[in-house]
């Protein structure tokens, strides 16, 4: 004990309650259901995989769990021309062919 | 080429974890880019030791499962830029874990890092198995007690018949770290001594530990004993066995924290 942790008498302790408290609530939270943060991260990345082609590789999730509140930071590198926009006009194409013919 | 080093030791609660943190996080002080990788599935605490509990999103079976990237799922130091942290799942349980898909997490992270440092589950069943079978060296972390030795000696014999390396016909290169020691205690005759611990055990000694309140104090915090307090007895002794590790001739201590006055004031008055 330093003369200086003499002074700070809260110590290490309240820290440690402080953290177990804070990823415990998460833990539960997540047991039986799941984690809205896990479940809005595997959402958010189908929807965008629905328009562009998204590469794994250039896909980065960050998170930070906090007591009120917890930030999900999804970092996605888009390619220069979505590769599944082509894909899309076509099926418009084909479905405005279809209503031409009735 | 990476060096994988297991971190193992049989009996739960000798430090395994805190030893794991430790020399990571002083192999990265020295400049070697690492990660430590958490194999206790079902029942994670390096994520907890290290500080970064909160930022989890993908863990060793997301990667083993192909559900992530290995990229993904590591976790940047905040304070260490050259160490990262793959933790284990809390949810999952370690049947979830299959050989061939370890194997490749083992050599993409070979590839990435000079160290890879596995967190071996306690027991002696397959996540401990799984944590050793690609290591090159072994740390074997044991506490000067009866029941600790024990199970270290159990752990030794499946070092040497277990890992890829013993079924190659290898040695694997095994060391002992021996934590909370106390040399008074040792001194009085009523703790295991270095001396007694390494002829049972009959493997290198890598460091000693002393008993410490800084472990305590570091995991609290959450942050690995050698970066909250590099000057304590424990984490010198960390450093020593990382310079060790790293090949130097580093002689071997028992390291201590100085006593100021007001502290033997207060030891005496707690006795």
């Amino acid at each position: 004990m330093s003369l200086l942790n003499m002074f700070n008498r809260r110590g290490s302790a309240p820290v440690a309650r402080d953290r177990l408290q804070l990823i415990l609530a998460h833990e539960r939270a997540g047991v039986g259901g799941s984690d809205l943060v896990m479940v809005l991260r595997e959402e958010i990345l189908a929807v965008i995989a629905k328009h562009v082609e998204v590469n794994s590789d250039k896909v980065q999730i960050r998170l930070d769990r906090g007591q009120d509140m917890s930030t999900l930071d999804i970092d996605i590198e888009l390619p220069l021309t979505p590769a599944k926009a082509g894909g899309r006009a076509g099926e418009l194409k084909t479905k405005a062919a279809k209503l031409a013919a009735a | 080429m990476a060096k994988v080093l297991v971190v193992t030791s049989g009996k739960g609660g000798v430090g395994k974890t805190t030893t794991t943190a430790a020399l990571g996080a002083a192999l990265a002080q020295a400049g070697k880019s690492v990660a430590v990788v958490d194999f206790d599935v079902g029942l994670r605490n390096l994520d907890l030791v290290m500080g970064a509990e909160r930022r989890v999103v993908y863990d060793l079976i997301n990667v083993v499962n192909g559900d992530a990237k290995l990229s993904q799922a590591l976790i940047r130091d905040k304070r260490l830029d050259k160490l990262h942290l793959l933790p284990a799942s809390q949810t999952r349980d370690k049947d979830a874990l299959t050989d061939a898909g370890v194997a490749r997490v083992m050599d993409e992270l070979r590839e990435k890092f000079d160290w890879v440092i596995c967190d071996s589950p306690a027991g002696i069943e397959r996540g401990a198995t799984l944590a050793m079978r690609h290591a090159d060296v072994a740390v074997v972390v044991t506490n000067p007690e009866v029941s600790s030795v024990r199970d270290s000696d159990r752990i030794i014999g499946l070092l040497d018949s277990k890992t890829l390396k013993a079924e190659r016909g290898e040695t694997m290169e095994k060391h002992l770290i021996l934590t909370r020691y106390d040399p008074a205690r040792a001194d009085r005759g009523d703790m295991l001594k270095i001396e007694d611990v390494l002829e049972i055990l009959s493997i290198p000694l890598l460091a000693i530990i002393p008993e410490s309140m800084e472990v305590l104090r570091a995991s609290n915090v959450g942050c690995p004993v050698t970066l909250n307090n590099p000057l304590c007895a424990p984490a010198r002794a960390y450093t020593d066995a990382v310079r060790r590790l790293n090949g130097d001739a580093v002689p071997m201590s028992v390291p201590t924290d100085k006593k100021s006055f007001l502290d033997k004031l207060f030891t005496r008055r707690a006795a």
